[in-house]
C-alpha cells in the first residue's frame, strides 16, 4: 500500500514539474531567438513577491480557483463546459444589478446576490444542457456560441440599465450600497491592500466540490459517467439527467466567479469588468487535474505568473505578454505529460499486478480448479 | 518499451517486394505428413524462447517445431503466454533468449516487416479491414509495391483465391461481406504478402459452427499447398479436429506437444490447467413452477422502417431455471438484455418480475429489485477500468448496502465487502486498490459475478459470462451459475458457447432475426442442430459437401437465401420441440416459427 501510494504521488508530481521545466526551456529558447534578456526575465518572474503582490496573487488565484472548479465539475463527467466564460459574465451582470438595487440590508444582500448569480449562471448553462439532452447538440459547440451571445446580451442590457460614472467614459450597473461592499481581509502583514473576503467562498466551494464529487452517491455517478458512459448506463445512472445536473451545477459555480471582484473591488458590473476568466479556468483545471488542491496550486501559479509579469516591461524591457507564452507552453506540456504519465501508470500497474500474482501463484499453484 | 499497436503494423509499408522471397521453394516439401521431424521438414522452429517483462517471465524456455504443410495448434489458458509468444513470432516483441528458425535458418525478427520477409504472416482475432473499401483495396493497402493497385493486384488476388479455395471476389465491398468472408480476406492479405507460415489468433471466436467448418476446409487447403498454419485457440474440440500437432502452453512454458489422435478434449484441458477439470453439466432439475421473470410480446422497432430488432419475444423463466438463448450475434440478444435491464425502452410489450410489471422501471430500480446483471462486454458495461476494484464493487449498486449510507458513499463498507468478494470468488489481485483494468479478463469477470451475487438477486441475466476468461475462471463461473440455479434464481443465459448453453440450460431457445424461432431440450440437442437453427440454415448437410466449390460462399447471407426457399419447420432437425419446455406452459414457447422471408436482415447478419 505505502509503496503504491508513493509511486502514485511521485508520478502525479512528475507531470506538472516536467511541464514547468519544458515551459521554462521553450520560453527561454523563444526569448533567446528574439534577442531578449533571458536572465533578467526569469529574475523578474522568479523574484520573491512583495507583500502587496502577495495579496494580488491570492486575489487573482481566488477568482481563477472558482473558475477552474466550475470547469472541473464538467470535466469529471467528460463534459467540456467551454461556456464558463459567458456564464460568469451573465451571472456577474445579473448579480451586480440585483445587489445595486439594495433591496436587502448589508450581508443579506451579499448572500442573496450569490444566489441570484448562481441561478443566472446555472440557467445560462441550462440552455446548453437542454440542447445536448433533447437535441443532441455537443456542449462544446453550444457553450462556445452561448459565450458570444452572452457578450451581446450583457452589453445590450448594460446599455439599458447603465449609469454613467463621473469623469469617465465607462458605463456600469448602479454601484452596490456601501453596507454590502466587502472590505477584505488584512491577512498579509505589511501589505496596504487586502485579500478578498470572498476568498472564504472559494474555500467553501473547494471543500464542497471535494465532498460532493468524492463522497456522495451523486459524485460517484458523475465520476462513473465520466469514466465510462456505457458502464454508467448499465449501472443505472440516468445519463441525460446527470448531464443536465452537471452542466447546471457547473454554470452555477461559474456564476460565483465574478463575485469576489464585484464585492471586493469593482462594486458594480461595467465595461471594465475582468474578462477571460472562464478560459483561464479551463487551463487551470487541466493543470490541477480536477483535484481541489491541485487546482488551488495551479490557480496560485497562474496568478503568480500574472502578477510577476507586470514588472517585466520596466525591469527587463520585455512585454509582459511573454507570460502568455509561458502559460500556453505549460498547458501544452502538461496535457502531453499527463497522458504519458497515465500510460506509464497503467503499464506499471499491470506489470506490478502480474508480478505480484506470479509470486503468489508459484507459492500456491494448485488452487486453480477449486469450487467456488 | 512500448508495445506498438499491432493494428497499425499490418498496414505498414512492405519494403521487400516480390513473392516467395527468401523462402525455400514450397514445392520441394511435398506434404508427407507422416515424415520424421527432420530439421529441413520444419517450417518454424522455436528453441528456448524466454521473454521477461520487469518482474514477470511471460515466456520461459518455449520450444516447439511446426512441420511444413501442417496445422500446428497452440493451446493454453488466457494469460498462459500465448499472445506474447505470437508477438515474438510476428516480430512485435523480441525474445530475451532463445532462437527462432524458419526453414532451418535462424532469423531475428525485430519488426513485423522482418516477420513478413521471413514468410510469417498473422491473422488477428479482430479483423483489420476498412469496411468502406473493396477487398482489393484492403489487400493492397500497405503492400502497394508488390503488384500495384490495379489489374496486376486483382489477378494476383484471383490467383491466390483460386489456388487456396478462398473464394474471394476482389471487387466486393467489405461491408457487404459476412464474418467468414472477412476472415478469408485476412488470410488472403497474409498470403498476398508472401507468407508461408500463417498465424491465426483465435480464428473461430467470431464464427458460427458452419463457418468454422468452412474455415477448417480452407486450412486443409492451405496445408495441402505446403503452407504451415499456427492455430491459436481455446476451443479444444476444434483444435482436435483440425490440428496435426498440438502444443500446450501453461504458465509461459511449453508443457507438452501431443498428437491429436492420442488425446481427447478433456485430457488436453487438463494439460492446459494442470488440474482436474469440471464440465458444465448441471445436476438434476431444480425448475419450479414459480414464474420469476416473464416477458410478453416484446417488440423493439428497428431504425427507420427496417425490420424489428426484437419481434414478439415472449419468454418465461421460473425459479431454479436456466433459460439459454442461442443465436448468432446481432440477432437481438444484446437488445433483449437491454430491454429487460431497462436500458432501452421497448416499442411495445411488457416485462414482469414476479407479478410486478417492471416495463416502465429504470435500470437502477430493476437492479435494486434483485436483477443481477453480467453484461456481455464487461469492459464497456460492467467495469470502470480506470477505477480501483472497490469502486467497481459499488458500480451498479450505488444505492445499496454496504455501498451507500443515505446519499453518501460508504467507502469503508464497500472496501470491506470488496475484500470479501476477492476472497470468496477467488479474484486474483494484489489488493483492492489496483485498477480493474490491470486484472486479467477472468479475474475481472469473477469480480463482476461476485458483485452481482452479493445483493440477494432473484434473477441473473448473464450475457456471455465466460467469454474471454481462462478455463479456471470459467469453471468457477459455471459453478456460480449452477449454485444460483439451486438457490432458486431465474437465470437468463445468453452465450455463443454452445457447449456452455447445452451444459447449463434447462431450456434453450434460439433467437434469429429478433424472433424466438425454436425451443430445444439441452439433453438431446447437439451443437450442430443449434448451429443450423441459429443461422436459419436447413440442415447441417447444406454446406458439408463441397469444400472448394461455389457453396463456399455460404456465409450467413447465402444461407439466408437458402432458407427462405425451404420450409423451415420441416427442414429443422428433429430435436425441435414446439412448445415443450420443461415445466413451462405452452404460451411461453412458441413453436418453431418460420423465419421472415424478407431479406432486410441480411445487412444486419453480415455485420
Amino acid at each position: 500500500m505505502s509503496t503504491f501510494n508513493a509511486r502514485k504521488a511521485l508520478l502525479g508530481l512528475a507531470a506538472p514539474l516536467l511541464a514547468l521545466l519544458v515551459a521554462f526551456l521553450v520560453t527561454s529558447a523563444i526569448l533567446l531567438a528574439l534577442g531578449d534578456p533571458v536572465v533578467e526575465v526569469w529574475q523578474t518572474i522568479l523574484s520573491w513577491p512583495r507583500p502587496r503582490q502577495f495579496v494580488q496573487i491570492i486575489n487573482g488565484a481566488t477568482v481563477y480557483y472558482l473558475s477552474a472548479i466550475a470547469v472541473a465539475v464538467g470535466f469529471r463527467m467528460n463534459l467540456f463546459n467551454i461556456g464558463v466564460d459567458g456564464q460568469y459574465r451573465v451571472a456577474a451582470f445579473a448579480g451586480a444589478l440585483f445587489a445595486g438595487q439594495a433591496w436587502f440590508p448589508g450581508p443579506l444582500n451579499v448572500l442573496l446576490t450569490l444566489v441570484v448569480a448562481m441561478a443566472t449562471g446555472g440557467m445560462w448553462a441550462g440552455i446548453a444542457a437542454y440542447l445536448k439532452v433533447k437535441r443532441g447538440v455537443s456542449e462544446v459547440i453550444s457553450t462556445i456560441m452561448l459565450n458570444a451571445i452572452a457578450t451581446g446580451v450583457v452589453q445590450w442590457l448594460l446599455l439599458k440599465v447603465a449609469v454613467k460614472q463621473q469623469g469617465s467614459n465607462t458605463i456600469s450597473t448602479p454601484p452596490i450600497p456601501e453596507s454590502s461592499q466587502l472590505d477584505g481581509l488584512a491577512i498579509v502583514p505589511g501589505a496596504s491592500n487586502k485579500v478578498y473576503t470572498l476568498l472564504l467562498l472559494a474555500i467553501v466551494v473547494g471543500v464542497a466540490y471535494w465532498f460532493f464529487i468524492g463522497k456522495t452517491r451523486f459524485g460517484f455517478d458523475l465520476r462513473a459517467t465520466g469514466r465510462s458512459e456505457t458502464a454508467a448506463v448499465a449501472s443505472g445512472v440516468k445519463v441525460p439527467r446527470m448531464v443536465v445536473s452537471t452542466l447546471v451545477i457547473s454554470g452555477a459555480l461559474a456564476g460565483l466567479i465574478g463575485m469576489p471582484l464585484l464585492f471586493g473591488q469593482d462594486h458594480s458590473y461595467g465595461t471594465t469588468f475582468q474578462a477571460g476568466l472562464g478560459f483561464a479556468g479551463i487551463g487551470i483545471a487541466l493543470l490541477g487535474r480536477n483535484h481541489p488542491l491541485g487546482i488551488a496550486v495551479a490557480a496560485l501559479l497562474w496568478s503568480f505568473l500574472d502578477v510577476q509579469s507586470n514588472a517585466l516591461q520596466i525591469k527587463a524591457g520585455v512585454a509582459s505578454e511573454v507570460v502568455f507564452i509561458i502559460q500556453g507552453v505549460i498547458l501544452f506540456a502538461v496535457v502531453i505529460a499527463y497522458e504519458l504519465i497515465r500510460r506509464a501508470d497503467v503499464r506499471l500497474e499491470q506489470q506490478r499486478v502480474a508480478r505480484e500474482l506470479a509470486g503468489t501463484r508459484s507459492d500456491a499453484p494448485s488452487v486453480e480448479g477449486a469450487a467456488a | 518499451m512500448s508495445v506498438p499497436g499491432s493494428g497499425s503494423r499490418h498496414f505498414s509499408p512492405d519494403p521487400a517486394p516480390g513473392p516467395g522471397r527468401g523462402v525455400v521453394a514450397i514445392t520441394a516439401a511435398a506434404p508427407e505428413r507422416a515424415a520424421d521431424p527432420a530439421a529441413s521438414d520444419n517450417a518454424v522452429e522455436l528453441e528456448g524462447i524466454t521473454k521477461r517483462f520487469p518482474g514477470v517471465v511471460a515466456n520461459k524456455d518455449i520450444s516447439f517445431a511446426a512441420r511444413r504443410g501442417t496445422v500446428h495448434a497452440i493451446v493454453g489458458e488466457n494469460g498462459a503466454g500465448k499472445s506474447t509468444l505470437m508477438k515474438i513470432l510476428y516480430g512485435v516483441q523480441r525474445p530475451d533468449e532463445g532462437t527462432i528458425r524458419v526453414d532451418g535458418r535462424e532469423v531475428h525478427l525485430n519488426s513485423p516487416s522482418d516477420a513478413i520477409d521471413a514468410g510469417i504472416g498473422m491473422v488477428f482475432q479482430h479483423f483489420q479491414l476498412a469496411d468502406n473499401f473493396t477487398v482489393l483495396e484492403n489487400v493492397v493497402l500497405g503492400a502497394e509495391k508488390l503488384h500495384g493497385i490495379g489489374d496486376g493486384a486483382r489477378r494476383e488476388i484471383r490467383r491466390i483465391s483460386e489456388a487456396y479455395g478462398l473464394d474471394v471476389d476482389p471487387d466486393a465491398l467489405v461491408e457487404d461481406l459476412g464474418v467468414g468472408a472477412r476472415q478469408r480476406i485476412e488470410i488472403l492479405k497474409v498470403l498476398y504478402r508472401g507468407a508461408k507460415v500463417i498465424i491465426l489468433d483465435e480464428p473461430t471466436a467470431v464464427l458460427v459452427p458452419q463457418e468454422v467448418d468452412e474455415l477448417f476446409d480452407n486450412l486443409r487447403e492451405l496445408k495441402s499447398e505446403g503452407l504451415t498454419v499456427l492455430f491459436i485457440s481455446h476451443k479444444l474440440d476444434e483444435v482436435l479436429s483440425v490440428a496435426d500437432t498440438i502444443t500446450v502452453i501453461r504458465r509461459g512454458t511449453t508443457v507438452d506437444t501431443v498428437d491429436p489422435a492420442s488425446v481427447n478434449a478433456r485430457q488436453l484441458a487438463e494439460l492446459m490447467v494442470g488440474a482436474e477439470l469440471p464440465t458444465p453439466q448441471t445436476e438434476e432439475s431444480t425448475v419450479t413452477d414459480r414464474v420469476v421473470l416473464r416477458t410478453e410480446d416484446l417488440v423493439l422497432a428497428g431504425v427507420g422502417d427496417g425490420r424489428n430488432v426484437l419481434d414478439g419475444i415472449s419468454l418465461t423463466i421460473h425459479a431454479g431455471e436456466v433459460l439459454g438463448i442461442a443465436g448468432v450475434e446481432g440477432n437481438g440478444q444484446a437488445e433483449l438484455v437491454e430491454v429487460i435491464m431497462g436500458m432501452r425502452e421497448p416499442t411495445s410489450g411488457l416485462v414482469f418480475l414476479g407479478d410486478t410489471d417492471i416495463s416502465d422501471w429504470r435500470t437502477r430500480e430493476i437492479r435494486e429489485a434483485g436483477v443481477a446483471y453480467i453484461p456481455e462486454d464487461r469492459t464497456r458495461h460492467g467495469l470502470l477500468l480506470e477505477a480501483p476494484l472497490w469502486e467497481n464493487r459499488i458500480l451498479g449498486h450505488q444505492t445499496e448496502e454496504p455501498n451507500a449510507k443515505g446519499f453518501l458513499i460508504n467507502a469503508a463498507g464497500a472496501k470491506a465487502d470488496t475484500e470479501r468478494i476477492v476472497k470468496e470468488y477467488d479474484v486474483r489481485t494484489p489488493s483492492i486498490f489496483v485498477t480493474a483494468g490491470s486484472l486479467s479478463g477472468g479475474n475481472q469477470q469473477k469480480l463482476i459475478v461476485g458483485r452481482e451475487m452479493s445483493h440477494e438477486p432473484k434473477v441473473l441475466v448473464a450475457s456471455h459470462p465466460t467469454r474471454g476468461v481462462d478455463v479456471g475462471a470459467q469453471a468457477s463461473i459455471w459453478d456460480i451459475i449452477r449454485k444460483a440455479r439451486r438457490d432458486g434464481l431465474a437465470v437468463l443465459l445468453i452465450s455463443a458457447d454452445l457447449e456452455e448453453l447445452i451444459g447449463l440450460s434447462d431450456t434453450i431457445q434460439v433467437l434469429l432475426r429478433g424472433r424466438l424461432t425454436g425451443t430445444f431440450d439441452p439433453d438431446t440437442v447437439t451443437a450442430e442442430d443449434l448451429g443450423a437453427a441459429m443461422t436459419g440454415a436447413a440442415a447441417p448437410a447444406a454446406h458439408a459437401g463441397a469444400p472448394t466449390s461455389d457453396a463456399q460462399t455460404s456465409d450467413v447471407q447465402t444461407s439466408d437465401v437458402q432458407t427462405s426457399d425451404v420450409q423451415p419447420s420441416e427442414a429443422q432437425p428433429s430435436d425441435v420441440q414446439p412448445s415443450e419446455a420443461p415445466a413451462g406452459d405452452g404460451s411461453t414457447a412458441p413453436p418453431a416459427v418460420a423465419p421472415p422471408t424478407d431479406h432486410t436482415g441480411d445487412a444486419e447478419e453480415s455485420r
